[in-house]
């Protein structure tokens, strides 16, 4: 980690985002289209939180849509 | 001449109630097209579904496939679906609760990879935690009936006991199994996974089982409109006659029509 950034896991890729970015920032870089849900290291998190939940270095994003299913 | 039906008879689970007794997965048609039509022809109470990451250009899957469930009309059932861990369920059930807005969640949680079998250890943990957290929980498992009872006791209000492990086809591998379940267990049972024909279907369904969840049978079937459909009819006439009380098998054979006045009798 540096100063002015945090590497992390978005469904596995690595990112690099600026220190102090919140899930809201993972988001808009995925470019996700809705409707999807997410979960940072393993602990789901409600959409209306994504821009009060900071990131820090080496978490793990998932975000996940709909798909058929059996 | 007077039609005798038989009085209407709705699936209930958790309070609530359904008019069919058949849950399809929506997995693996040929097209979006037909499955929507082989849902159509139906008519299933609950089509289950799953959560996935997006991929290629900008989850336009996933868009077309959350457009068809708004189509269809039919209540949604997500499941766990290669959950391997406690956690792993819990976090994948509460993000379909928010994707689905459905308190509903089929559990799976695969203890085996080869065989898809359930994780029987620690199942009963996953339901129970779900449970708490306020969902409605179909726990996929084994025919163990020690294992169905400590999922009843944790507070699951119905069971999805298998036929056969996931995608095979067989049919009721284990009747003996099955047959117990059914006559030491009061709460719903929905025989889930392993069924191949109509035939299947109507078996467990004779043996008393609430409702069935199939979804490979119908979607690998040359054609899977009209085996849906079969499907369906299968499971309405299997709980026709369980409802009705099936006859005694005998080991020896009973004449049908009347021996009195028959002719030529003892005519020698």
């Amino acid at each position: 980690m540096s100063d002015t950034s945090l590497q992390v896991l978005i469904n596995q890729a690595p990112h690099t985002l600026p220190a102090g970015a919140t899930l809201a920032d993972a988001v808009a870089l995925a470019g996700v289209q809705p409707p999807f849900a997410a979960a940072v290291n393993l602990q789901f998190v409600p959409r209306g939180q994504y821009a009060q939940h900071a990131l820090t270095d080496h978490d793990k994003i998932e975000l996940i849509s709909p798909i058929t299913g059996g | 001449m007077t039609t005798h039906t038989l009085p209407a008879d709705p699936l209930t689970l958790y309070g609530e109630t359904f008019h069919s007794r058949l849950l399809l997965g929506t997995s693996r048609y040929p097209s979006p097209s037909v499955l929507l039509q082989a849902i159509e022809r139906s008519q299933p109470a609950m089509l289950t579904a799953s959560l996935r990451r997006q991929t290629g250009s900008g989850g336009e899957a996933s868009q077309s496939f959350w457009n068809l469930l708004r189509q269809a009309k039919v209540p949604v059932l997500p499941n766990t679906a290669g959950c391997h861990s406690v956690q792993e369920a819990i976090t994948t059930a509460e993000m379909a609760r928010e994707v689905f807005e459905t308190d509903w969640i089929k559990l799976e949680l695969i203890g085996d990879d080869y065989t898809l079998q359930p994780d029987t250890l620690n199942l009963p943990e996953a339901a129970s935690r779900l449970i708490q957290a306020g969902f409605k929980v179909l726990p996929y498992t084994t025919d163990d009936l020690v294992l169905c009872q400590r999922l009843v006791d944790v507070g699951c209000q119905a069971v999805m006991p298998w036929a056969a492990p996931i995608g095979t086809g067989k049919g009721p591998i284990n009747p003996h199994a099955l047959r117990t379940l059914r006559e030491r267990l009061d709460v719903p049972m929905i025989v889930d996974a392993g069924l191949g024909l109509p035939s299947h279907a109507c078996q467990v369904m004779e043996w008393g089982f609430d409702a069935v969840l199939l979804n490979t049978a119908v979607a690998l079937a040359q054609d899977p409109i009209h085996m849906a459909k079969a499907f369906a009819d299968a499971v309405n006439a299997g709980r026709a006659a369980y409802r009705s009380g099936a006859m005694q098998a005998q080991d020896s054979a009973q004449p049908s029509t009347p021996v009195l006045g028959t002719p030529f009798w003892h005519q020698a």
